[in-house]
């Protein structure tokens, strides 16, 4: 028997990873997932930060195509990126096995939007599994590999912010044998998505998904909770957690797998109830389904799709208390560190009055008082298309004063296609980008990219060079300056700039100040 | 004190950079070794940029929901006395606050400690064999930082007689 452990749902995913024999974790970091790929190196499997979570998952697949097991961990919004992978590997299928791990935050810990993953299960055609705490984060795990090898589908395991977050007892099982090693087995007609060809293998995709329904209703992690009352309560996550505290003298159907549904199951449990009640967090996702499918539960007030669960807030959804919720304190906001390189930056761009198309990092903290200084932030990589839309659109003088403002980490991730589309459709009045190169992705705990030239470990690897990059994709003024030892160049550099109406980026380069000690020890080693 | 069927409820706040994930570590670990059903929940990403943390620790028979419902925290440990006002509502009635102001005269050999020395106020509370405490701490820890963090437990125990 392995020994027990306290560990954090993101902890139990890398353990049920390893256990469940996973070839090769990829991904890219984002909270609050980051943690899952970086355990899964720490106790011995193969990881990799890919540059964007498209790219992890198109590796991921490769490697359950050649028949090993492969695993992918991104954030919610992450998935958006790597979704042309999903929705067209649902087709093909794998050899091996793939599982996405996609955590989502409701509440926005962390994050730009309270997107709900299970969303992209059913519009996909890919299972989707929920783990409730670290036990099944470690069991589910393993299960969504067995899943995936068995059906030969790319299964979803959907982790939240407090069950990736969470620590809490788990206990392991037996690692299964290693899986047979990598070859290759030619299959044209299933991996080559011609129209032909995926005309088929959607038909197949379907038959596929009603096999797994049938088994989740009979064979699926899904366990009824009997209580007392005549109350029923449907729930998933980390939600039935709270549901079971919050009324446990109701009866608590959990969901393991959220889709496919097992409806036979669910309209048999809700059948004698004569108060019913869907507690799930973000969309109504199971309402849905459930109402679809006939079973009669009410939709919960829309509040409740916002923001994250609590004890409390169940209470209330099960008392039908519709009155306003009391607002929740929330503390101190973070912020730029003292002394951050990037606040030298935003001084200037502010100085300047500058329109600041911003994007995602540490450095969106600039967009909050005292700097103010940042005037959007959508997604990874939006930096630059927005700006180059403001500037092709707002008056001349207006147009002069757009900057995009993106990190090294994000323009790895989604950085490169902008610049081509600046070289290729420039605005009137040129353009100005300025590359925020800390040498880390700091906001989520300074991971390596490919611009840092370390790997996961903090290994070395060949080191793309973002100004090299920049000048071969055609852009002329380039100029690389350390904002805080040449604040004045810097400002002189953006001022001239402004002025002109040609390309130009600026790389302010200089580590994070969280960072420095750990490149600085990771240089010494090499 | 406990019994050994209710569950108790402690939550651990301040702002980034005071050791809040680390002695919420600690108290997780002395818990579970103790044989108690434990759950500890925080929300990560912020903690280096000095903006508010907390980290909710429920242990007991068994635990569901990770997170403390409101007014039912029995010890409540605030390390950034302006932290207070956001988490009051959390305490049960009754509860314990143990303040980071109660150690303002008290000497620590290192004032970045102060998060144990609040855990070695709070063992006062708990059933816990000492031992387990200066075990989990001394694994917790680097050997370096061993007797400061030992000291500074033990002048927050003995903080309270």
């Amino acid at each position: 028997m392995i020994e027990r452990k306290l560990l954090s749902g993101n902890e139990a995913v890398a353990l049920g990873a390893l256990h469940a024999g996973c070839t090769r974790g990829t991904g890219y970091p984002g909270t609050p997932s980051t943690e899952i790929l970086e355990n899964f190196d720490a106790i011995g499997g193969e990881a990799e930060w890919a540059p964007n979570e498209k790219v992890a998952a198109e590796v991921a697949l490769g490697v359950a195509f050649a028949g090993a097991r492969a695993m992918v961990t991104m954030k919610h919004v992450g998935l958006n990126v790597a979704a042309d992978v999903l929705f067209t590997a649902a087709y093909s299928g794998v050899q091996g096995a793939l599982v996405f791990v996609v955590a989502d935050d409701p509440g926005l810990a962390s994050s730009q939007d309270e997107q709900d993953t299970r969303r992209y299960g059913i519009a996909a055609g890919v299972p989707v599994i929920e783990p409730a705490d670290s036990q099944e984060s470690y069991d589910f795990t393993r299960l969504a590999f067995t899943l995936s090898a068995r059906w030969k589908t790319p299964v979803i395991l959907r982790m939240t912010t407090r069950v990736s977050h969470t620590t809490a007892i788990v206990q392991p099982s037996a690692p299964v044998e290693a899986p047979a090693p990598a070859h290759f087995v030619r299959d044209i007609p299933g991996r080559v998505m011609v129209p032909g060809h995926a005309r088929i293998k959607h038909r197949a995709l379907r038959a596929k998904l009603a096999e797994i329904q049938e088994w989740c209703e009979t064979e699926g992690p899904n366990i009824i909770l009997p209580g007392t009352s005549d109350t029923g309560i449907v729930s998933a996550g980390v939600a039935s957690m709270h549901a079971r505290e919050a009324r446990p003298e109701a009866s608590l159907l959990k969901l393991g797998m959220t889709y496919p549904l097992p409806f036979k199951l669910i309209l048999g449990f809700l059948k004698d109830k004569s108060k019913r009640f869907v507690i799930e967090e973000n969309d109504p996702v199971l309402v849905e389904q459930i109402r679809a499918a006939g079973g009669d539960v009410p939709w919960n007030p829309e509040s409740y799709r916002m923001g994250e669960l609590t004890v409390d807030r169940v209470r209330r959804i099960l008392k039908g208390d519709t009155t306003p919720e009391p607002a929740t304190p929330r503390g101190r906001p973070p912020r730029l560190c003292n002394a951050c390189p990037h606040g030298y930056v935003f001084e200037i761009l502010k100085k300047h009055d500058c329109i600041v198309a911003g994007d995602i990092g540490c450095y969106t903290l600039a967009a909050l008082p005292p700097l103010s200084a940042m005037d959007s932030q959508i997604c990874m990589g939006a930096s630059i298309g927005v700006g180059l839309g403001l500037r092709h659109v707002l008056p001349e003088a207006e147009a002069r004063r757009v900057v995009s403002v993106i990190g090294d980490s994000t323009f790895m991730h989604s950085g490169l296609t902008g610049v081509a589309e600046m070289v290729f459709n420039p605005p009137a009045t040129g353009h100005v980008l300025i590359v925020l190169d800390n040498l880390t992705t700091a906001m989520t705990g300074q991971q390596e990219h490919p611009a840092t030239g370390r790997r996961l470990d903090h290994t070395p690897a060949t080191r793309i060079i973002i100004e090299d990059v920049i000048r071969a994709m055609g852009i002329k003024n380039v100029t690389v300056l350390d904002p805080v030892r040449q604040t004045a160049e810097l400002e002189q550099t953006l001022i001239q700039a402004l002025k002109t109406d040609a390309l130009t980026v600026i790389v302010a380069r200089q580590p994070c100040l969280l960072a420095a000690g750990r490149i600085r020890a990771s240089e010494r080693k090499e | 004190m406990m019994n050994s069927t209710q569950t108790i409820n402690i939550r651990i706040a301040g702002l980034g950079g005071m050791g809040i994930l680390k002695s919420s570590h600690v108290l997780a670990e002395v818990l579970f070794r103790s044989g108690y059903d434990v759950k500890k929940a925080e929300v990560h990403g912020m903690s280096q940029r000095g903006g508010s943390v907390a980290s909710d620790i429920r242990f007991g028979q068994k635990i569901l929901s990770p997170m403390i419902p409101d007014g039912e925290t029995d010890y409540l440990l605030i390390l950034a006395p302006e932290e207070i006002d956001i988490h009051r509502p959390a305490l049960r009635p009754g509860g314990v606050l143990i303040n980071a102001q109660s150690f303002d005269q008290v000497p620590l050999p290192n004032r970045k400690s102060l998060n144990i020395a609040m855990l070695g106020t709070l063992s006062r509370h708990l059933d816990i064999p000492i031992e387990t405490w200066s075990r989990i701490i001394r694994e917790t820890f680097p050997e370096k930082l061993h007797a400061i963090n030992l000291e500074s437990f033990s002048a927050g125990r003995n903080l309270v007689k």
